[in-house]
């Protein structure tokens, strides 16, 4: 059934990377009839092969090539060599992500628009908007399945949960329900439902939570439309004289270079591969790296707001138990400048295990003001601040000389700065938090920075004008026709919501486009 | 802190051995080869590093993550990687720098420090050294991922080899 191509076919359009964006990609393209080439650094893991373990799971999934990390942002100084907490295998990070799945507010399309010029921040607007993409909205919902749409059910609340929204009303709180998520709340689409484990970032044993690992990417290959090669890692994008791309150079499951010819090459490895892929691809041509005119490569890189609020009680809540995420307080993502910043935040509801909340609660921490926070685990509650961070041009991926990967490439530094407004959403958000808490009891209340980023966006963002970005709005690169983006990294802005439901209905719409401009003899 | 020390973990002072079985007596028996809880419950065999020096670890190892509930063993196994000659030598340094650390404060070295607090402030003044952060770095897996200890925390690890929680109580909170 799997689609085996010749390294010498032309015809075959080339997707880097198989996670939300290129996953769903490569699955769009095949059910149109589309040849398609996945290469994916990764190897395959399936819901048999996902450990209830933390750290077991982590050392299993995660991408945890050599990387480095500057500025002032915590994880340079606690994580300096992991700025990320993305995967390395079939199906990305949709195998660790949470499952939530929220659109875009109008607003937010439109960042510059809306917000004004911020100072510090590269705001642009994004060159589509919330009415182009509802029905690319509607597909991604059906495709994930997501909860509260489609007449699909909610989740029900867990113990966590059950916190939240009572510290929440308690605080006059309205938009507090158990999210619009890619879990199922009853059977759906040949996957069960939930079963309320928790380990929802170690993979989904049950495959209730959507992921491109057993949907998208099986079912593309079912076509014989599709080759996945995993374990083969891009080296190179290469091209012609006349610019356009002509194929990949690759590492293969066996170290061995190899050379895959394509007709056109979509880029969707995360927002730190991605940008190192293009620059690492520089040629005399290209000096500055692929589709890099405007300079704009690997800059913008956001992360969103992110932080903790973590609250002990004099009596248990166990709030591993249950859908990590299913909960959420949509109040604060609203625009609303007179809280001392620009756009808006979600809190959602979120759990770790004890392994991973000694790692994460407080880094570096020690001492009884530490241990005592711990010993009070069973009874703690805890949310996610998810807000939007301002793009800055100085935020960004380069090339570092000085550290390679097991390839010899030049490895991502990854360096963020916080933004004032940042600064100033975060404190909000962390109040509130407190405040929730503290309406339900809490004895302790802990504000936890940032972990490493699994939200990592806009390194090749998409813009109205070639000089603003990097790709256009259907993630086609200002310079190079045959070059598209298909990730996370094409974001403009970050927006308050989860990045996956709108990488999936972006790629949607870019296989849409792809297909027909390829039907009809311009790509 | 003496070179020689460093050079050859065994070749201690007299004075260092002395203070180390007099503080082994406060906390840990130490003997040749071993050290062991005092109530008998456990023994950790050592092979590379002084026996003084691994009690000494596993009472830093106490001080750095205090859990009253947790027993010494599980402080030990936290520990025992660290008696390895790949690592000793840079162990036994950091060891030697933390009673020298502790003498400057007039005990005699960190495992004879009586009072937690005294030791706890011996840590503080070192907190930013290698040593320190590899000791703390090394314990956030080597304590908090001993399965053994999950109980006492009240955490249930995996459950999906028991059908998750949906029937097990995901929702069962009754005190809101």
């Amino acid at each position: 059934m799997t689609a085996p191509f010749d390294m010498n076919d032309d015809s075959v359009v080339v997707i880097i990377g198989t996670g939300a964006g290129g996953g769903v990609l490569a699955n769009e393209l095949a059910q149109k009839g589309v040849s398609v080439v996945s290469l994916e650094a990764g190897a395959r893991y399936l819901p048999d092969d996902y450990v209830n373990d933390e750290w077991e799971a982590f050392g299993q999934l995660s991408w945890l090539d050599p990387r480095s990390t500057s500025g002032d942002w915590r994880v340079a100084r606690d994580f300096s060599g992991l700025p990320a907490w993305i995967v390395k295998a079939v199906g990305g990070t949709s195998i660790h992500w949470a499952g939530a799945s929220l659109r875009f507010q109008e607003h937010e399309w439109k960042a510059l628009s809306s917000y004004g010029a911020v100072e510090g921040a590269n705001l642009i607007d994004w060159p589509i908007d919330a009415a182009e993409m509802a029905p690319w909205y509607d597909k991604a919902e059906e495709k994930l399945g997501v909860t509260r749409t489609g007449g699909r059910a909610g989740l029900p609340g867990n113990n966590n949960f059950k916190v939240l929204e009572a510290g929440a009303r308690a605080l006059g709180y309205k938009e507090v329900h158990t999210g619009r998520m890619a879990i199922n709340s009853a059977e759906n689409d040949d996957r069960m439902a939930c079963q309320q484990t928790g380990f929802c970032f170690q993979g989904c044993k049950w495959g209730a939570k959507w992921s491109a690992a057993y949907t998208d990417i099986p079912r593309g290959e079912a076509t014989g439309n599709l080759e996945v090669r995993e374990r083969s890692h891009v080296a190179r994008i290469l091209h012609d004289d006349t610019g356009k791309v002509t194929g990949v150079e690759y590492f293969d499951a066996d170290g061995a270079l190899q050379m895959q010819k394509a007709r056109i090459v979509c880029v969707a490895g995360n927002s730190i591969e991605s940008p190192r892929l293009l620059l690492n691809s520089a040629s005399s041509t290209f000096p500055d790296g692929l589709a890099n005119s405007s300079g704009q490569v690997g800059r913008n890189y956001m992360r969103h707001l992110t932080g903790s609020v973590y609250a002990t009680f004099d009596k248990p809540v166990r709030m591993w138990r249950g859908t990590t995420m299913a909960g959420i307080i949509q109040d604060e993502a609203r625009h609303d400048p007179s809280r001392g910043f620009v756009g808006g935040y979600e809190m959602e509801t979120l759990s770790l295990g004890l392994p991973f909340m000694a790692a994460f609660l407080d880094p570096g921490g020690w001492g009884r003001e530490f241990a005592t926070a711990l010993d009070s685990y069973e009874n703690m509650a805890g949310l996610w601040i998810v807000g939007e961070d301002m793009p800055q041009e100085t935020n960004r991926v380069t090339l570092n000389a000085d550290l390679v990967d097991a390839y010899g490439l030049p490895a991502a530094n990854v360096h963020s700065d916080n933004h004032a407004n940042d600064l100033a959403m975060r404190a909000h958000a962390y109040a509130q938090g407190k405040a929730i808490y503290e309406a339900v009891g809490a004895t302790r209340t802990f504000p936890t920075p940032p972990y490493p980023s699994t939200h990592n966006l806009g390194t090749n963002r998409m813009s109205e004008n070639a000089r603003d970005g990097v790709v256009n709005r259907w993630g086609q690169s200002h310079d190079i026709a045959n070059l598209f983006v298909s990730d996370g990294s094409q974001f403009t802005t970050g927006a308050s919501e989860n990045p996956t439901l709108t990488i999936v209905a972006l790629a949607i719409r870019q296989a849409d486009h792809i297909a027909s401009e390829m039907s009809a003899g311009n790509l | 802190m003496p070179k020689d020390t460093n050079a050859d973990p065994r070749a201690m002072t007299r004075r260092q051995l002395l203070a180390r079985s007099m503080a082994a007596g406060t906390a840990f028996l130490v003997g040749a080869g071993y050290v062991a809880g005092k109530s008998g419950a456990w023994a950790l065999e050592v092979t590379t590093l002084a026996p003084g020096t691994m009690a000494t670890l596993i009472q830093m190892a106490r001080d750095i993550y205090p859990h009253d509930k947790v027993p010494d063993e599980n402080y030990a196994i936290a520990v025992k990687g660290y008696d390895d000659p790949a690592v000793s030598a840079d162990i036994e340094a950091g060891v030697a720098a933390l009673d020298a650390a502790a003498a400057e404060k007039g005990f005699g070295s960190y495992l004879g420090t009586g009072w937690e607090r005294d030791r706890v402030d011996i840590l503080r003044g070192m907190e930013d050294s290698a040593f320190f952060q590899t000791v703390r770095g090394g314990l956030v897996t080597g304590l908090y991922n001993q399965k053994a200890v999950w109980p006492i925390f009240g955490y249930e690890g995996e459950s999906y080899s028991k059908g998750g929680y949906i029937d097990r109580g995901f929702d069962d909170i009754s005190w809101l």
